[in-house]
């Protein structure tokens, strides 16, 4: 029975606010503060922890009554002095809340005065604003906000380098340290940002880090203003948001907007970038890599053909994933997120034009319950997403594959792959093994081999 | 090594147990300093924890969207029959609604939730920024409980407005409405309510099953399993028995006001209290020495395959060092307890919301040495991780990873675990999961204990 629905039940997506602080955790020796109760921080640290099962520590100015009334200027302050005094932090990466926003803080302003007013004494960190309302989007808007965020306040022009400014968005450890490799391997400067690749999946501690090692130097980042040129993944991120965006405004430094690069097709435009853009062939190991992945594709092809998906999560990764299940013959009949640009469809039809022939159902702005109405109707074969699509999957027993963000239920997510031919190929084992699995767990014989 | 130093606004939240030297009492029952990093979260979150075991009953946050996000099925308080508590519903409000306000939302959010979800009452939740827009959300639950004719209970949880403790409050006030609506005809003399007891991992039916046997009838747990059926009736017990104190006192006290109910404290952590709050209700009911000697036979029973069991947890834990940060003070009192029966000692306690009386106890069970804390933060605790060269945390999910970076063992005792540790089989998993972390052998490559970076 269809319902009529104000409320969001099981919500697919989480605040502005969440985004943020993790864009900041990938900035080095950079404490997040969030602007707002105590509680937003502690619960977006706890579910990041979740995740990542790593130390994240979220500062928070810790409003009260009086602060809600009087204004938040005198907490903040205070604030970035403890946190200054007991992180020494170089950058502390200050996001607003939906109660900040509605007080209406002048939050730059505040920065400022704090700058005058604390001079002496302590070394001044850098601050970054960035605004991010909850009552706006969702915790992808609030990702790049903060990249946009750092960008305009660190970058500054100089003279033109042979740097390459890569703008990956919200994706795994794992992703962010394939990327660097591969930049590494085409000896190409790059300045990646945010890079929490060790900040989120780091080592054991031999004494205590106030903030864990790893990030994007901000001295790096002033660099980004004279690159050569900015790739910016993620087809619904649009340049007037984005920090690639302001950088070609700002500075010229041209952007290169691609998807994110999952499936061989969109993989081999960004290689083909990179290629362009250093005037360089790409290294045999990721011919190799390709190579491989062309050959598993043509040997675990039957098992994924046609086989129907719902797809849900952050929407730069459903327009992503909706291109690499085509390209290898599956059926994504609903490719859902929570997000709302209002360009998910758009974009899907970009990548995919016989998308409407293909029969794939493009839905923005729904929660899991909308989702799982849809999956009751489509009967996948199974879904694809982040952990909280578990309770859909238990209930109307489909399977689920897990990816993206946040995996809570399962060991290991900040070191899985998505991206270029090694994520991809990771991708596809896991979506082949899981049919494997299935056939076997339903077949009355129980085959070794299959 | 660098010395870690503790912020000038939080010395006096701070405290080593020293001989000979005076010591003033520990400051508390404060707001968290601005820029700390509190592991505390907020009023909001003091309402949720109390209220979320209630599973048939909807609960929908009045706020965007994260509030609600961040508190879907995070918990392992489960049901014996409707799980409507592992929903998550949010008016996930928006710009337009900030700016021009989010009754009708509220609202109609209400409305077609009952209607699809037929629940036996709502609890709506405000946050931060229903406290700013001003939404009048008690007009909007009265017109809606008249609409549905079920209870439709508002929680003033505004995150700003206070503690987690205000929370707790919050989510009381709003369980006191209930109470006292429901027929009290057949409840026994000889019975009581359980508060404060939230049925982790079914804790709350372990607890149930040795009141049961001592001839005690269980009226209503609150919120454990929580039927608004039950809730409606608990004034008709004879006793209330409170556990975690910081979040249900306020209602007990509320309670023994308006119906006449005395109540005890109790925990069900550890044999020794866990056996005391069997002891401690059955001397309620002198009249009917039968409960004592049945409560003695539960602790017999229990402790005769319980005890030879542990030992060889203890032989392993003798001497090893454990440290302390939970919500609730009085946890760590049991807790310090169960450690030491098996042979542990305590080097850190502390708590994020425990007032003078909690810590002035703490201060007498703690050996020398034991640093005791208020409203800690994840500096404070590494600090002194290293220098007191704990060999366990026990915690909550925020702790979790300081512990295993700095290459000791941990314990979850927060809201999240999965594994009941309340009751005497508790005491058994407790010493195990201590066990299997303390002594992994994944230890030996640590950097701190010898293993290379």
């Amino acid at each position: 029975m269809k319902h009529a629905k104000t409320a969001t039940q099981n919500a697919c997506k989480l605040c502005n606010p969440l985004g943020a602080c993790l864009a900041f955790r990938g900035i080095e020796n950079c404490v997040p503060f969030l602007h707002g109760s105590q509680g937003c921080a502690t619960y977006i640290r706890r579910y990041l922890i979740s995740h990542y099962k790593e130390p994240i520590d979220i500062a928070s100015s810790n409003f009260h009554e009086e602060t809600a009334v009087f204004g938040g200027s005198h907490n903040l302050k205070i604030g970035l002095k403890n946190v200054s005094d007991q992180y020494k932090p170089e950058v502390i990466g200050v996001a607003t809340t939906c109660l900040s926003e509605t007080i209406g803080d002048d939050v730059p302003g505040i920065l400022r005065e704090y700058k005058k007013e604390f001079k002496n004494g302590t070394p001044m960190p850098i601050l970054i604003h960035a605004s991010t309302p909850s009552y706006q989007g969702s915790h992808i808007d609030g990702f790049h906000a903060a990249v946009r965020a750092t960008v305009k306040t660190l970058a500054e022009k100089g003279e033109e380098q042979s740097l390459i400014n890569l703008f990956p968005n919200m994706v795994s450890p794992a992703d962010l340290r394939y990327l660097k490799e591969i930049f590494a391997d085409f000896k190409a400067p790059v300045m990646l940002l945010p890079d929490y690749s060790q900040t989120m999946d780091g080592g054991p501690w031999g004494e205590y880090h106030r903030i864990p090692p790893g990030g994007t130097p901000a001295s790096a980042i002033v660099s980004a203003g004279s690159a050569a040129a900015s790739i910016e993944f993620g087809s619904t991120l649009e340049a007037s948001k984005s920090a690639a965006g302001y950088l070609e405004e700002a500075f010229d430094v041209p952007r290169y907007h691609l998807s994110l690069p999952i499936g061989i097709k969109e993989s081999d435009k960004f290689f083909s970038l990179l290629e362009t853009l250093t005037g360089k062939a790409r290294p045999d190991k990721y011919e190799d890599e390709r190579r491989r992945l062309i050959d598993a594709y043509a040997d675990g092809h039957k098992y994924v053909f046609e086989k129907k998906v719902i797809l849900y999560g952050e929407e730069d990764l459903v327009v992503a994933m909706t291109a690499f299940l085509t390209e290898i013959g599956m059926t994504p009949l609903l490719c859902a997120s929570g997000g709302k640009s209002g360009l998910l469809k758009k974009r899907i039809r970009e990548l995919i034009p016989t998308m409407d022939e293909l029969g794939i159902k493009v839905r923005e702005g729904v929660d899991f319950v909308d989702i799982e109405d849809e999956a009751k109707i489509l009967k996948p074969d199974f879904l694809i997403g982040n952990s909280k699509g578990y309770t859909m999957s238990r209930k109307n027993n489909i399977p689920l594959l897990r990816l993206g963000f946040p995996i809570h239920d399962r060991f290991g997510g900040q070191r899985m792959h998505h991206l270029g031919y090694r994520g991809t190929q990771e991708l596809f084992d896991r979506i082949v093994n899981t049919v494997i699995e299935e056939r076997q767990n339903a077949s009355s014989i129980g085959y070794t081999y299959m | 090594m660098e010395q870690i130093s503790i912020l000038e606004g939080r010395q006096k939240q701070i405290f080593e147990k020293k001989k000979g030297v005076p010591q003033a009492d520990i400051a508390c029952e404060t707001s968290s300093l601005s820029g700390s990093v509190s592991q505390r979260a907020c009023v909001f979150c003091g309402s949720r924890v109390v209220l979320y075991p209630v599973a048939d009953a909807i609960h929908l946050v009045h706020g965007p969207i994260g509030c609600a996000a961040y508190t879907w099925d995070i918990r392992g308080a489960v049901s014996s029959g409707p799980e409507l508590h592992r929903l998550s519903f949010s008016t996930d409000l928006q710009e337009m609604d900030v700016i021009y306000g989010g009754e009708k939302k509220l609202y109609h959010s209400l409305i077609e939730l009952i209607e699809q979800y037929k629940p036996k009452a709502a609890f709506i939740y405000s946050t931060c920024i229903v406290g700013l827009i001003g939404d009048d959300i008690d007009a909007v639950c009265k017109k809606v409980a008249k609409e549905t004719g079920i209870p439709v209970l508002p929680v003033h949880s505004e995150g700003f407005k206070g503690t987690k403790k205000d929370g707790y409050k919050a989510a009381c006030h709003a369980l006191m409405k209930l109470i006292g609506t429901g027929s009290t005809e057949e409840i026994s003399k000889y019975s009581i309510n359980i508060l404060g007891e939230f049925n982790l991992a079914g804790e709350a039916w372990i607890i149930r099953k040795y009141y049961e046997k001592m001839g005690i009838e269980v009226v209503a747990t609150l919120t454990g399993d929580g039927r608004i059926d039950a809730v409606r009736r608990a004034h008709g017990a004879t006793l209330n028995v409170v556990q975690c104190s910081g979040s249900m006192t306020w209602l007990a006290k509320e309670m023994e006001e308006k119906y006449g109910i005395p109540y005890i404290r109790v925990s069900y952590f550890g044999i020794e209290d866990m056996s005391k709050s069997l002891y401690d209700v059955a001397k309620y009911f002198p009249d009917r020495p039968d409960i004592m000697e049945a409560a003695k036979q539960v602790v017999s029973e229990e402790v005769k395959t319980l005890y030879p069991s542990l030992q060889k947890f203890k032989k392993a834990l003798t001497g090893k060092k454990a440290a302390i940060y939970v919500g609730g003070a009085f946890k760590t009192f049991s807790l310090i307890k169960a450690l030491r029966s098996i042979g542990m000692s305590v080097v850190l306690a502390g708590s994020q919301t425990g007032d003078k009386n909690d810590y002035a106890r703490l201060k007498e069970m703690c050996d020398e040495g034991t640093v005791i804390v208020d409203d800690s933060n994840p500096v404070e605790l590494s600090k002194f991780i290293l220098e007191k060269e704990a060999d366990l945390l026990i915690g909550g999910v925020k702790e979790r990873p300081i512990a295993f970076k700095l290459g000791i063992g941990f314990c979850d005792h927060n809201h999240e675990r999965k594994i009941p540790l309340a009751g005497f089989e508790g005491m058994y998993n407790f010493a195990l999961e201590v066990y299997q972390s303390v002594m992994s052998p994944v230890w030996q490559f640590a950097p701190r204990k010898g293993g290379t970076l």
